[in-house]
C-alpha cells in the first residue's frame, strides 16, 4: 500500500502543491493530471523516493519512508522523463542490464520475444542511438513486461507512443493491476485503462 | 528475486562502463592524446636541454597527468546524469556505493592506467633513465586511482550545476595536490639517488584511505545531484 | 533543568537572537581591535633585528589561526547539517565561507607586505603560505559551488559534503605541503624565525586573535539574518518582525 500524507513541494521559493494526500491499494492505480508545471514530475520523484517532501510524509506498507529507503527501492519501477538508454548498447543489452540490476534472471530468449512482442523484433541488435523515440520507449514497455516489480511510478508513459503502442501500455498497466501490483502514473493524455480501479489525481496550477 | 549484493553491483557498473567506453574509444583515444601532446609542449616552452628537462620531466608527467584525470572526470557521471541513468541505479535495490566504485574502477581503467602505461614512454623524451621510469610508472599506477576517486566526489558535487567544467577544476584540483607531491616526489627523489619508498607508502595509504572514504561521498552526492 | 537546543536551531527562534547578537559582538570586536592596535603599534617595542616591519605579524598570524579555524567550524557545522538535516546548521556554513577565505587572503596578503622587507621577496614557497594559498583555494571552490547550485537546499547538502571531504584532507594537505617544503630546503625561508616573541607580543597576538573571533561572530550572525530573509520571504512570521515591502509602499 501506497500513502501520501499532506505533501507539499516547493520549487525555489514558490509552492509548487500542498496538501496532497491519497491511498492507493493493490491492484489500484493512480492517474495523476494537471497543467504543464502543476508540479507532476515532482511528485513522482517525491513518490519514488528522489526527492524529500518540503512537508509531509510517504508511507510504502505502513512504514514512513525516507528517500532512497531500501524497502522503497526492493518494490519501485520507476520511469522517468528520460530513457535511462545508453546511445552505444544495443535494445537488448540495455534492457538486458536493467534487469540484471533489478535482480532478475532472464534467458536470453525471453528477452529476444519481449523485444518482439512490443514490437522491436528486428532492432533489437541495433544501439540505441538509430532508434526513434517511440522505439525507445517501447524498450521501456519490454521492460515493463519482464520486471517483477509491485510498484510502478510511471511519468508521462504515453509520450512518443503511437496508437498501437498507447494500446500495448494500457493492457500492461491493466495486468499489473490484476497481478495486485500499483502504479502510479502521470500523463496528459488520456490513458484507457480497463480496470475500474482508477483514481484520479488533478494537479492545479501553482499559484504565487 | 533477490537484490543485488555491492559485489554484484561493483561488476555490473564496472561492465557496463566499459562495454560503452569500448564502444566509444574515439574519445578514449583523444583523452591520452592530451596527455601526450601537454607533455609535449613542455620542451617547447623551456628548452631542449637535457638537464632542464631532466629536471622538469616528473612535475611535468606528474601534472599533465592530473590534468588528464580533469578532463576526463566530466565524463565518468555526466551522461549518465544527461540520460536518466543516475536515477535508475541510485533507485535500483542495488547498493549505490557498490555502483559508484565499479564506475570509479571503469574510469579508472580506462584513463588512469593508460596514463600511467604511456607516461614511461614520454619520460624517455625527458631524459629519464630506467629506474627513474619504473618508478614513475609505479607512482602513477598507485596515484591516479586516488585521481579517479576523489575526483569523482567532485564530479558528482557538479552535477547540474552551472558552469560544470571549469567549476569541477576548482573544486577538485586543491585536493590533487597532496597526490602530485609524493606523486612526482618519489620520482624526484630516485632521480637523486634516493628511495622513493616514503612517498609510495603514502601514496598507497592515501589509496586506501580513499577507497574507503570516497565512494561513500559519491554516493551522498549522487543522490543529492538527483534531488 | 534541561535545555530544548534544538529551539535554537529553527531560523524563527535563531533570527532575533542572531541580531542581538551580531550586535554586541561587533562592539566588542570593535574594543579589542582597538586595544590591540594600541598595544601592537604603540606599546610593543621595536625589533631589534626586524625594525617595525614585524608589527604586521599583529594582522597576520590571527588571521592565518582564523583561516584555520573557521574552515574546521564550517566542516562541523556541515557535518550537523547532513546528520540532523537542521537548515540553521547549511545557513551558519554558508555564512563562514566568505569570512574564511577572506581571512586566507588576508594572511597571505599581510604573509607577503611581511616577506619583502624581511626577506627581500613578496612570495616564498614556504609551507605555511602554500597550504595557506590552497585552504583559500578550498573556500573559493565552496563559495563557488555554492553559487552554482540554484535550489538553496540542494545547494546547503552539496557544499556540506565537499566542506567535509575537504577537512578529511585539510591535515593531509598541510602534511604533504610540510614534507615537499623539507625536502626542497634550497628554495625555503622558514617564517618560524620570528622575532624573539617578547611578552607582550604574545599577548598583542592574542588580544587581535580575540578581536578576530568577535569579528567572525558577529559579520556570520549579520549574514546567518541576511540568509534566512533571503529564504524565507514570504513567510508570516518574518514579515511580523520586519518590513521587506519596498519604502513608500505603505
Amino acid at each position: 500500500m501506497l500513502e501520501a500524507q499532506s505533501l507539499a513541494a516547493r520549487r525555489g521559493y514558490a509552492t509548487l502543491f500542498r496538501d496532497v494526500r491519497f491511498s492507493l491499494r493493490p491492484g489500484e492505480a493512480l492517474v495523476v493530471t494537471g497543467p504543464n508545471g502543476s508540479g507532476k514530475t515532482t511528485l513522482l520523484r517525491m513518490l519514488a523516493g528522489l526527492t524529500a517532501p518540503f512537508e509531509g510524509e510517504v508511507r510504502w506498507r505502513g512504514e514512513p519512508v525516507a528517500p532512497f529507503a531500501q524497502a522503497l527501492r526492493d518494490a519501485l519501477l520507476f520511469n522517468g522523463h528520460s530513457s535511462a538508454l545508453k546511445d552505444e548498447l544495443s535494445a537488448e543489452e540495455n534492457l538486458d542490464a536493467w534487469l540484471r540490476l533489478d535482480g532478475e534472471r532472464v534467458a536470453s530468449e525471453v528477452i529476444a520475444q519481449a523485444l518482439a512482442d512490443v514490437g522491436l523484433a528486428r532492432q533489437r541488435r541495433l544501439p540505441a542511438r538509430v532508434l526513434s523515440q517511440g522505439q525507445r520507449r517501447r524498450i521501456a514497455l519490454a521492460r515493463l513486461r519482464l520486471a517483477s516489480r509491485p510498484l510502478w511510478i510511471l511519468d508521462e508513459p504515453a509520450t512518443a507512443l503511437d496508437t498501437d503502442g498507447l494500446a500495448m501500455l494500457a493492457a500492461l498497466v491493466d495486468a499489473h493491476l490484476d497481478g495486485g501490483g500499483l502504479c502510479v502514473a502521470a500523463t496528459h493524455q488520456a490513458l484507457v485503462l480497463q480496470s475500474t480501479r482508477a483514481q484520479s489525481l488533478v494537479l492545479h496550477a501553482a499559484v504565487a | 528475486m533477490e537484490s543485488p549484493s555491492a559485489v554484484d553491483a561493483i561488476g555490473w557498473a564496472l561492465r557496463r562502463d566499459l562495454r560503452v567506453a569500448m564502444r566509444s574509444k574515439g574519445e578514449l583515444s583523444v583523452e591520452l592524446l592530451f596527455y601526450v601532446i601537454v607533455v609535449t609542449l613542455f620542451p617547447l616552452a623551456t628548452s631542449p636541454s637535457r638537464d632542464t628537462l631532466a629536471t622538469l620531466g616528473p612535475g611535468v608527467l606528474w601534472t599533465a597527468a592530473l590534468l588528464a584525470a580533469l578532463l576526463s572526470l566530466s565524463r565518468l557521471f555526466a551522461s549518465d546524469f544527461r540520460d536518466g541513468t543516475l536515477e535508475q541505479i541510485a533507485l535500483s535495490p542495488a547498493p549505490l556505493v557498490g555502483l559508484v566504485s565499479g564506475k570509479i574502477a571503469a574510469h579508472w581503467l580506462t584513463t588512469g592506467l593508460p596514463v600511467a602505461a604511456m607516461a614511461p614512454l614520454l619520460g624517455i623524451q625527458y631524459g629519464l633513465d630506467a629506474p627513474v621510469l619504473a618508478t614513475l610508472a609505479l607512482s602513477l599506477l598507485l596515484g591516479t586511482p586516488i585521481l579517479s576517486l576523489v575526483g569523482a566526489v567532485g564530479a558528482a558535487l557538479t552535477l547540474g550545476a552551472r558552469g560544470g567544467g571549469s567549476l569541477l577544476a576548482l573544486l577538485v584540483l586543491p585536493l590533487y595536490a597532496p597526490v602530485l607531491i609524493f606523486g612526482a616526489g618519489a620520482v624526484d627523489a630516485v632521480r637523486a639517488g634516493l628511495s622513493a619508498a616514503p612517498h609510495l607508502s603514502l601514496l598507497a595509504a592515501g589509496l586506501l584511505l580513499a577507497i574507503l572514504a570516497a565512494p561513500f561521498a559519491v554516493s551522498a552526492a549522487v543522490r543529492i545531484a538527483l534531488d | 533543568m534541561s535545555v530544548n537546543w534544538f529551539r535554537f536551531s529553527s531560523p524563527v527562534s535563531f533570527y532575533p537572537l542572531a541580531g542581538a547578537w551580531s550586535y554586541w559582538f561587533a562592539i566588542l570586536a570593535a574594543l579589542l581591535a582597538g586595544a590591540g592596535l594600541v598595544v601592537g603599534l604603540v606599546i610593543a617595542p621595536t625589533d631589534a633585528t626586524q625594525g617595525d616591519a614585524y608589527r604586521i605579524i599583529f594582522i597576520h598570524v590571527p588571521a592565518a589561526w582564523m583561516a584555520m579555524f573557521i574552515y574546521l567550524v564550517m566542516a562541523g557545522w556541515s557535518a550537523l547539517a547532513l546528520g540532523f538535516n537542521t537548515r540553521l546548521s547549511a545557513m551558519m556554513a554558508q555564512a563562514l565561507a566568505p569570512t574564511g577565505a577572506l581571512m586566507a587572503a588576508i594572511a597571505l596578503w599581510t604573509g607577503a607586505f611581511w616577506g619583502r622587507p624581511t626577506w627581500g621577496t613578496y612570495w616564498a614557497w614556504d609551507a605555511r603560505m602554500t597550504s595557506t594559498l590552497i585552504l583559500l583555494f578550498l573556500y573559493l571552490g565552496v563559495i563557488a559551488l555554492r553559487s552554482a547550485i540554484e535550489d538553496p537546499r540542494r545547494a546547503d547538502r552539496a557544499c556540506a559534503v565537499l566542506a567535509l571531504v575537504g577537512a578529511v584532507n585539510v591535515p593531509i594537505i598541510y602534511f604533504s605541503v610540510q614534507w615537499w617544503n623539507t625536502l626542497h630546503q634550497g628554495s625555503s625561508i622558514s617564517m618560524t624565525a620570528a622575532p624573539k616573541m617578547a611578552m607582550t607580543m604574545f599577548a598583542d597576538i592574542l588580544i587581535m586573535t580575540a578581536a578576530a573571533w568577535c569579528y567572525t561572530i558577529s559579520v556570520v550572525l549579520a549574514r546567518v539574518q541576511a540568509i534566512i530573509v533571503e529564504r524565507e520571504r514570504g513567510a508570516s512570521w518574518l514579515e511580523s518582525l520586519i518590513d521587506l515591502r519596498p519604502k513608500g509602499t505603505h
